[in-house]
């Protein structure tokens, strides 16, 4: 209804449209408005592909730690799983003796797993990797000892729980070292504690930094359009009305910014992967770096809007009250 | 239908561009409104269409305060005044018929409705085969036309219009007037700014002069004879 002007009805309440056909009609010109201001950054590619790559690589740079630091806790996990034990035999322990170990080891509830790898084995294992070769050959005798793999059952897998067990299986008569590496695992964990903050606290500035630019992208392209939005006020358009194509094209920087994101990501990774095996390769460990799930990208994408979102907002709604006709 | 009871405007810096005016425009009415340049005829105008808000004294519309109405309504109000200025207005890089539909697209008419009534307004002012062109390939008069096609077509109570023929020529201006009184015929009021003398001489039309921010005649085209602007 009109303020003014009693019986003086106003826009589609003129034209008699259901309740349904209004909501149709709300969704086609939001639709309508959105393609615009996809059409526009469409008009200016150089420019919309400017502000969609520093949305794209401010997230960028996070994901991937982020993808790194979730893989390396990953593996460490798994690690504290096999959570291995090594015991060394004294020098002097017969073949006899280290089977009757085995064989009692083997009954305890502890213990999920044993093997035994004989000095001869070690020493052959050791000239296969080190490239000593021949060389120690020369050796009077063998100076590696034979070991004993132990693994716990998962119960048992625990730092806490290893460690008693590493004690009890250090009071046999046949062990000369026993070894858990638990301390290197402990200190592990603190630095990829650390990792974790610094790429929060990294991605928080890096998103400062992207509502800004968005923000000031935004501002200049309403200043760009003083005068269409003066004249849009002369004949009525209320404030929101004339934010709303500033707010899509902020939508539509996120969602570009995102996907361009989730592009680079998987060439990063792609990238870390091929020289992490080469690396691994020399360590014999087949590693495989997991990427993005489903849900991960989901939520990239959804940060990203969020963020384009934030930057046109930001801006729409100081400047846009700002420019009256004069 | 636009009333002002003893309105003055200061502008910051101390411009007194209005001084106690006083004046009433019956619903249905034409009427001008004249003087030399400054003499606060844009003034005048923006205290109704709400760019500016008077510094005394109350501006009525259909017998509304204006002061009542918040920043956020003055949308709403502007959708009730078909605006026409001496610069157009238009937005260069959209069609007629994109300009022409503004304000129906503001206000969230239907497709088909917005359709029908463009080109009912294109009709009026004669420039329907002009729909697709953009108002930078047309004429002073015809870019004038397209203004009021677009200040007309949501059929608005109150036309105000600034200097309408500022920059065309007698016989186009006659033009101009001429739809003007169409529609005054169908019942809007309109409100006409201009220092065309010669044009209102030729029409037997209410004449409201200002000078120095003062109302100074408000009567039948006596301007003139009162020797006031030889």
């Amino acid at each position: 209804m009109s303020l003014l002007f009693k019986g003086r009805s106003h826009g589609a309440e003129t034209v008699r449209v259901g309740g349904l056909q209004r909501i149709f009609m709300f969704f086609t010109d939001h639709l309508r408005q959105a393609v615009n201001s996809l059409g526009e950054l469409w008009r200016a590619p150089f420019a919309s592909l400017m502000t969609i790559g520093v949305l794209g690589f401010s997230i960028t740079l996070p994901s991937t730690l982020y993808v790194i630091v979730k893989n390396t806790e990953q593996i460490s996990e798994q690690w504290q799983q096999a959570s291995e034990i090594s015991l060394f035999l004294e020098q002097g322990v017969s073949e006899a003796d280290a089977q009757q170990l085995l064989k009692r080891l083997r009954l305890w509830p502890e213990i999920a797993e044993v093997a035994y790898i004989s000095a001869d084995d070690s020493l052959k294992e050791f000239k296969l990797l080190s490239g000593f070769g021949d060389a120690l050959n020369y050796l009077p005798s063998n100076p590696l000892p034979a070991v004993v793999l132990v693994v716990p059952t998962s119960k048992h897998a625990s730092p806490r729980a290893a460690q008693i067990l590493l004690d009890k299986l250090r009071k046999q008569r046949e062990v000369d070292v026993g070894k858990l590496d638990i301390e290197w695992l402990e200190k592990l964990y603190a630095l990829i504690g650390v990792a974790k903050d610094l790429v929060t606290l990294l991605a928080v500035l890096l998103f400062f930094a992207v509502v800004l630019i968005i923000g000031n992208t935004i501002r200049l392209n309403i200043l760009n359009k003083k005068d269409e939005i003066v004249v849009m006020k002369l004949v009525g358009a209320t404030d929101s009305f004339i934010q709303r194509p500033f707010l899509y094209t902020g939508f539509w920087y996120g969602l570009l910014g995102g996907l361009m994101a989730w592009v680079t990501v998987l060439f990063v990774l792609l990238w870390v992967d091929f020289s992490m095996d080469a690396f691994m390769a020399e360590y014999q460990v087949s590693f495989n770096l997991t990427s993005m799930d489903m849900s991960t990208l989901f939520f990239m994408l959804l940060v990203s809007i969020g963020l384009g979102l934030a930057g046109s907002l930001l801006s729409v709604q100081r400047h846009v009250k700002d420019i009256e006709p004069r | 239908m636009i009333k002002f009871e003893q309105v003055s405007k200061t502008y910051p810096g101390g411009q007194q561009a209005l001084r106690k005016v006083d004046f009433h425009v019956e619903q249905g009415e034409m009427a001008f409104l004249t003087g030399h340049s400054g003499a606060g005829k844009s003034t005048l105008l923006k205290l109704i269409s709400i760019m500016e808000r008077p510094t005394v004294g109350r501006v009525m519309i259909n017998g509304h305060d204006l002061s009542a109405i918040t920043r956020k309504q003055i949308a709403y109000i502007r959708r009730d005044i078909g605006m026409i200025f001496q610069s157009h207005q238009l937005l260069m890089d959209k069609s007629v018929y994109d300009n022409v539909s503004l304000p129906l697209v503001i206000e969230g008419h239907t497709r088909k409705n917005i359709s029908r009534r463009v080109d009912a307004a294109l009709e009026m002012v004669g420039l329907r085969d002009k729909a697709r062109s953009l108002p930078i390939t047309l004429s002073g008069g015809e870019q004038q036309r397209v203004g009021i096609a677009r200040a007309v077509v949501n059929r608005p109570p109150l036309l105000l219009a600034d200097e309408p023929t500022g920059n065309l020529d007698p016989k186009l201006s006659m033009e101009i007037i001429r739809l003007f009184e169409d529609f005054n015929q169908a019942g809007v009021s309109v409100f006409i700014a201009t220092h065309d003398l010669g044009l209102i001489a030729r029409m037997k039309y209410r004449t409201l002069t200002l000078k120095n921010g003062q109302m100074i005649t408000d009567g039948l085209d006596d301007a003139q004879d009162q020797g006031l602007f030889r």
